[in-house]
């Protein structure tokens, strides 16, 4: 398997990253070069091993549905950009 | 040209917990904007979410009450797209592996008859947060605070073939998450909704392409929004054109549905299992310990209701279709009051009076005891069943008590024989045209004469003592 330089453009405005079409090029080769890498990994025989999700061997811990956290809403409004009377402001979303 | 429709829904539940999925920020409705979301909901860079347990379980309580597979190891996965309301980037949801798999569950068809829907898996996932667009011409504002608010989202198989199976199935689903406790059902706060996918095909061909409304937030809507775009695929098909795959909104104001064009970039997900979540594994003892506290279900207390109360099957579904009608119910019963006479009362007069002024049973004006105090004050003959409705009428829009009305309005039913047969033998002697008449074989009068003594006593005569001194006196 390998990317053109469309699909890596596409890959990309998906991330939000942005590539300059001078660094395509050299984006593409190097992500190509990282799938041959697996490709080279799906030549080996998996059929008996079990598909692992996590690579720790443990499960997930629970917590008890408790309400633990305090108002901090000043605190974080502070940091943000743009705030109105009590919403982070965003510049509109047009549906 | 025949055409069939293929619909299957996607339903999401906001679980009950008192703190949300992945932090222990509250869930509690209505609070100040922002003032429930904490690091972990704002997707702080070295924050770690961790499970509720309380959620787990609340969609173990589901799968088991759909009969559905559990999978013992299920894992979480990072859903990305980029929107305000998503702090993260990604939404933490279940993909490949969700912790409850295939189940069924029957509705009821209008012929009667049951049918079986397949649900294909109900996963568990954070909410995302509040966009709102009209508070600020120049932005949009955010509001967090149902970031990270646990959802279940169920997910049936394309098994309904029109607007009113999507319905009843729907509706199904509505009762049972409030019979099991793990959603409170409100649609109009937004924690019950549904999503249609709905396709058409000519008849005996392969499934056609499907088109997903979003934004439906009531019944009736749902009914309706299928049926319209049914007929718009249906439309596109016979002018030669082809449905494209894609989001549509139902908007109730204009009844239509139009594209939501937004939403077709972000259409590939890129899902991948979030390493920040270790997989979940549900041992045997808390499936048992669940299935062991799982309370009577919908089907159980419909079969109840009719093999132990001796209701008809169509009594019994119409009582259980809600939990909180199905306990209105059983108060009544409890208290020893007629089983048939109880159901007439709340699937008619009361449920009429409720739908009429859209109210839910659960803030009936008429509390379930008082319902059986003048259902009693029928069985024993204080009042006639037409009298209570008058009476119930009073008690709806004066919340007084039954007996206080009934002795206010002197409604109580005659129980003094004497004064009945003087009244009906003053009738029989001011009609003997009609007394000849039924003589001769015209047996309808007697209902003329009951109207007649019914009206002498403005409705307090007992009908079934009516009838007795109307047969002998006239035979």
């Amino acid at each position: 398997m390998s990317l053109d330089n469309k699909q890596v453009k596409e890959i990309a405005y998906l991330a939000r990253l942005s590539i300059e079409d001078t660094e395509l090029e050299q984006s593409t080769s190097e992500l190509n070069n990282i799938l041959s890498l697996m490709a080279d990994l799906s030549e080996i025989d998996t059929g008996d091993a079990e598909p692992m999700a996590h690579p720790l061997h443990m499960s997930q811990r629970l917590r008890e549905d408790e309400v633990t956290e305090e108002n901090l809403a000043e605190e974080f409004q502070a940091i943000a950009p743009k705030t109105g009377k009590s919403h982070f402001l965003v510049p509109t979303v047009i549906e | 040209m025949t055409w069939e429709t293929v619909i299957g829904l996607e339903i999401h539940s906001q679980l009950k917990t008192k703190s949300k999925i992945f932090s222990g920020a509250s869930t509690e409705f209505g609070a100040k904007a922002n003032t429930q979301a904490c690091a972990v909901d704002l997707g702080f860079p070295g924050v770690l979410p961790v499970l509720n347990k309380e959620a787990v379980r609340m969609a173990l309580r589901f799968g088991l009450a759909v009969n559905a597979t559990i999978n013992k190891h299920s894992i979480f996965a990072r859903k990305n797209y980029f929107y305000p309301d998503l702090p993260k980037g990604y939404q933490i949801s279940q993909f490949e592996i969700p912790i409850v798999g295939s189940g069924t569950i029957d509705i009821p068809l209008d012929n009667g008859e049951n049918k079986k829907v397949g649900i294909t898996r109900a996963h568990l996932e954070e909410d995302a947060g509040k966009s709102i667009h009209d508070l600020y011409d120049d932005y949009t504002a955010i509001d967090l605070n149902r970031a990270g608010t646990p959802l279940l989202e169920i997910v049936s198989d394309p098994d309904m073939s029109n607007a009113k199976e999507a319905v009843a199935y729907a509706k199904k689903i509505h009762a049972l998450v409030q019979y099991i406790d793990i959603c409170d059902g409100s649609m109009q706060e937004g924690s019950f909704r549904c999503d249609a996918n709905v396709s058409v095909r000519r008849k005996g061909e392969g499934l056609g392409t499907r088109a997903e409304i979003k934004n439906i937030n009531s019944f009736k809507f749902l009914e309706k929004a299928i049926n319209l775009e049914v007929e718009r695929q249906i439309d596109i098909l016979e002018d030669g054109g082809s449905v494209a795959q894609e989001t549509r909104l139902y908007d109730s104001i204009k009844n239509e549905t139009r594209s939501m064009r937004s939403k077709e970039e972000a259409n590939d997900y890129r899902y991948f299992p979030d390493p920040d979540l270790l997989p979940v594994v549900i041992d045997d003892e808390l499936l048992k310990d669940i299935k062991n506290r799982l309370p009577e279900l919908p089907t159980e207390k419909k079969a109840r209701f009719i093999d132990t109360l001796g209701l008809s099957e169509y009594d019994a579904e119409n009582l259980t279709s809600q939990k909180a009608m199905a306990d209105y119910f059983e108060i009544i019963i409890d208290k020893g009051a007629d089983v048939k006479v109880s159901a007439n009362w709340v699937m008619g007069e009361l449920s009429a009076s409720l739908n009429k002024n859209q109210i839910d049973i659960k803030d009936s004006p008429i509390s379930a005891s008082e319902l059986y105090k003048l259902i009693s004050r029928i069985t024993d003959n204080t009042i006639s069943g037409k009298i209570a409705k008058d009476v119930f009428r009073i008690m709806w829009n004066e919340k007084r008590s039954v007996d206080e009305i009934i002795k206010d309005q002197g409604l109580e039913q005659m129980t003094d024989i004497g004064a009945l047969e003087s009244v009906i033998d003053e009738i029989i002697s001011k009609n003997l045209d009609q007394v000849e008449q039924f003589k001769n074989g015209n047996t309808k009068l007697l209902g003329f004469f009951v109207g007649q003594v019914m009206k002498a006593t403005q409705g307090k005569a007992n009908p079934k003592q009516v009838n007795q001194i109307l047969n002998d006196r006239l035979s």
